[in-house]
């Protein structure tokens, strides 16, 4: 608890008031939906893709995944995906990390480690659709 | 880091048995938190049986009969035995509730637990600190704010459709139910950084204004509660709607601030 202690001078509203506000939060919270509903009918179409694939030989698996339709759908995916990924694991490490370096460590780990997954996924659809 | 263990000096130890009169007809057992700041104790759950057969139904005339006839050491609040102050607000039977209103036969069977507001700093006993809670409030600013003068000859009029607006609002009486059952407002609400999260109670406050048509502060109450913290820490969990003794609902209201938002910023 923090507004006993060495606090205890303080006014208990200078420490409610705090930093005030920080004028941003509407921009994420959106974009969380956006993706998300975004995500919607991709899984779906995910889903079905990847009933498509389970009995196709690699070659066969190779031409699907290839076609301009799946591909551009696919790389759609993924970027949908890291992006709603990564807002979401913001708000967790946010939330329960409160440790100032473990928290900037995490924030880091998790939006880093978020786009060069969606690096990597992109890069390989790319070679298999234009490839 | 969220702390989800309990300190060694706050781990909670099996306390007094205080048995019933011989001759007690209706026996109800209730195991209360204590703790006492002027010994170096642990807290302690003393069990307390009470003879129903000579006591009223709430569980606030059981907390009275116990201090009165039992204990006299118990300390918690209370003010209006009727629902209106907010002063004796409590977990009980593992809901945050008043305990004026909640009745002992609707407490689950077996003993009844009653224990402080959850994730208070605790004065005594079932006294919570509301001290951050009350400030919390203040800078809001919980009162109208206007640009034009006011009328010379009257009050500030208000329609009957936007009276109507602050039904489900005013009624709250800031017993902090809500707020103390919110996990989020547990892990962010007092850490004391600049950024903590103002909790349901205090945001349903927030609306009242924000919805109030006599208001001509709307866009400055919007820009003070735009914050990753402050606002955002809602995660729509709606432990603070099933909470509330007074059948609000902070969680919609805390969503028609998020609507606003989004409206007056566009998509």
């Amino acid at each position: 608890m923090s507004t006993g202690g060495d606090n205890s001078l303080r006014n208990p509203l200078k420490t409610a008031r705090g930093y005030g506000s920080a004028q941003s939060g509407v921009r994420h919270w959106w974009l969380q939906r956006v993706t998300a509903v975004a995500l919607i009918p991709l899984s779906l179409w995910f889903i079905g893709l990847a009933l498509a694939l389970v009995h196709a030989d690699f070659v066969s698996a190779r031409a699907i995944i290839g076609q301009p339709v799946h591909a551009v759908l696919l790389v759609a995916l993924v970027v949908a995906l890291f992006w709603h990924g990564a807002l979401g694991l913001q708000v967790v490490i946010e939330d329960y990390v409160h440790t100032h370096w473990k928290e900037i460590a995490l924030q880091l780990a998790v939006r880093f480690g978020a786009f060069i997954a969606a690096v990597a996924c992109i890069f390989a659809i790319a070679r298999i659709a234009l490839g | 880091m969220a702390e989800f263990t309990l300190p060694k000096n706050s781990k909670v130890r099996q306390g007094k048995k205080y048995p019933a009169r011989a001759g007690a007809k209706d026996v109800r057992t209730f195991r209360i938190y204590r703790w006492n700041p002027d010994d170096a104790e642990n807290p302690r759950v003393d069990e307390y049986e009470v003879d129903m057969a000579a006591c009223g139904p709430m569980v606030l005339d059981a907390l009275i009969k116990i201090k009165n006839e039992i204990d006299s050491t118990l300390t918690f609040r209370r003010s209006c035995r009727e629902g209106i102050c907010g002063s004796c607000a409590m977990n009980i039977d593992g809901t945050n509730t008043l305990a004026c209103t909640r009745a002992v036969g609707d407490c689950a069977a077996g003993d009844v637990k009653i224990y402080p507001l959850p994730h208070m700093p605790v004065v005594k006993d079932l006294v919570p600190d509301m001290t951050h809670f009350y400030a919390q409030h203040a800078s809001i600013k919980p009162w109208i704010r206007t640009q034009s003068a006011p009328p010379p000859d009257s009050e500030r009029l208000q329609s009957v459709e936007d009276r109507k607006k602050l039904d489900g609002l005013y009624e709250c009486i800031l017993c902090a139910c809500c707020s103390t059952a919110c996990p989020s407002y547990w892990w962010n609400g007092d850490k004391g950084e600049g950024n903590d999260f103002l909790g349901p109670a205090i945001l349903l406050q927030a609306y009242r204004w924000i919805a109030d048509s006599r208001d001509e502060d709307t866009g400055a109450r919007l820009d003070e509660l735009e914050d990753p913290f402050k606002l955002y820490r809602c995660h729509t969990i709606m432990n603070c709607t099933n909470a509330c003794p007074k059948g609000l609902n902070p969680a919609k209201a805390i969503g028609e601030i998020k609507k606003l938002m989004v409206e007056r910023k566009g998509a």
